[in-house]
């Protein structure tokens, strides 16, 4: 597997990965898009984790053992937004975020 | 991609072109289907195109011999990420008007593409990175970390970090609950099945009484 695939290659995919998420992010209009694009920012920081742990230390459990913290912290942060998503619907009505401006100066 | 994996450093194998084969049907899968997650118009069909690239992301952590993630991955994201931002999109259903992006969504677009093509590849070609060699005999099998020693880890070196990810995931469980809570004076009442038909037959026999009136009265 590791010679068949080089290191660069999943790294280049987890980068173009993050770069999507990342534009996904900055530039839906729909506040559940927009939490789309984090989710895939952060699997793409899960695939790099795991990437390197493959290939650099496959002794030690540190890679699995943080990609699993950070599928942790993607669970806790999607129910805590989509609460969020919920409450500023039932407020505002709407899911747009150019719509939810109040905190404009 | 085709030039790194043309890039060979060791000899060559059916096996290996097997694997770049799968490998490249995955980055084309997951890039495809993020692509797509964040272009298509449809809520729903961007979170379902986003459960798409979280299975084969799943993939390639199988194909990257890390099963355990592999599994996790499907059970959280596929199992309960995406179900919930489902629910999310079939509660908060409005008109989305016009527009998918927002405004300046090409200063978005150049930020990714500058971040990609600017920062992140040419680091990532241009960096050596020291793979270890391979020790002892040369077809011997590696020794990877498996589940157990995960679950070892846990109860071990990193018993302070599983401590806190349970804590994160209780807080966020209370504060879910906290932030979309509703009042009950101020939620609005839905009418369950027999109270609706009640009302319905209500409806009817005052529309009966009154054509029953305007008959008479002719």
């Amino acid at each position: 597997m590791t010679r068949a695939i080089p290191l660069e290659a999943v790294l280049v995919v987890a980068a173009a990965l993050f770069c999507i998420g990342l534009f996904g992010a900055l530039s839906r209009r729909n506040l559940v898009g927009v939490l789309m694009g984090i989710e895939l920012m952060l699997n793409s920081v899960n695939i790099n984790l795991v990437a390197f742990w493959r290939y650099l230390e496959p002794r030690f459990i540190t890679g699995p053992t943080f990609a699993i913290f950070i599928i942790t912290v993607a669970a806790a942060e999607a129910a805590v937004g989509l609460a969020m998503i919920i409450a500023i619907y039932r407020t505002w009505n709407t899911v747009n975020i150019d719509n939810v401006d109040s905190l404009k100066g | 991609m085709a030039l790194i994996l043309l890039r060979r450093p060791y000899g060559w194998e059916p096996m290996d072109l097997l694997i770049q084969i799968i490998f490249g049907l995955l980055a084309a899968l997951i890039i495809g289907a993020a692509m797509m997650v964040v272009t298509v118009r449809n809520v729903i069909h961007a979170a379902l195109w986003l459960i798409a690239s979280f299975f084969a992301v799943a993939a390639l952590y199988l194909t990257l011999e890390a099963e355990f993630i592999a599994i996790v991955q499907v059970l959280v994201y596929v199992g309960a990420i995406s179900i919930l931002i489902l629910f999310a999109i079939m509660l908060t259903r409005s008109s989305e008007g016009e527009r998918l992006l927002t405004k300046h969504w090409w200063a978005a677009a150049l930020i990714s593409l500058g971040l990609f093509g600017a920062v992140l590849l040419p680091t990532l070609i241009g960096h050596t990175w020291n793979i270890p060699l391979p020790t002892g005999p040369v077809d011997a099998p590696e020794t990877l970390s498996g589940v157990e020693d995960i679950g070892r880890g846990f109860v071990n070196e990193f018993v302070i970090h599983f401590e806190v990810a349970g804590i994160l995931l209780t807080v966020a469980l209370i504060g879910a609950i906290v932030i979309a809570f509703e009042e009950r004076s101020r939620r609005r009442h839905v009418l369950t099945l027999s109270e609706e038909h009640i009302l319905r037959q209500r409806q009817q026999a005052t529309a009966e009484r009154v054509s029953a009136v305007a008959d008479a009265a002719d």
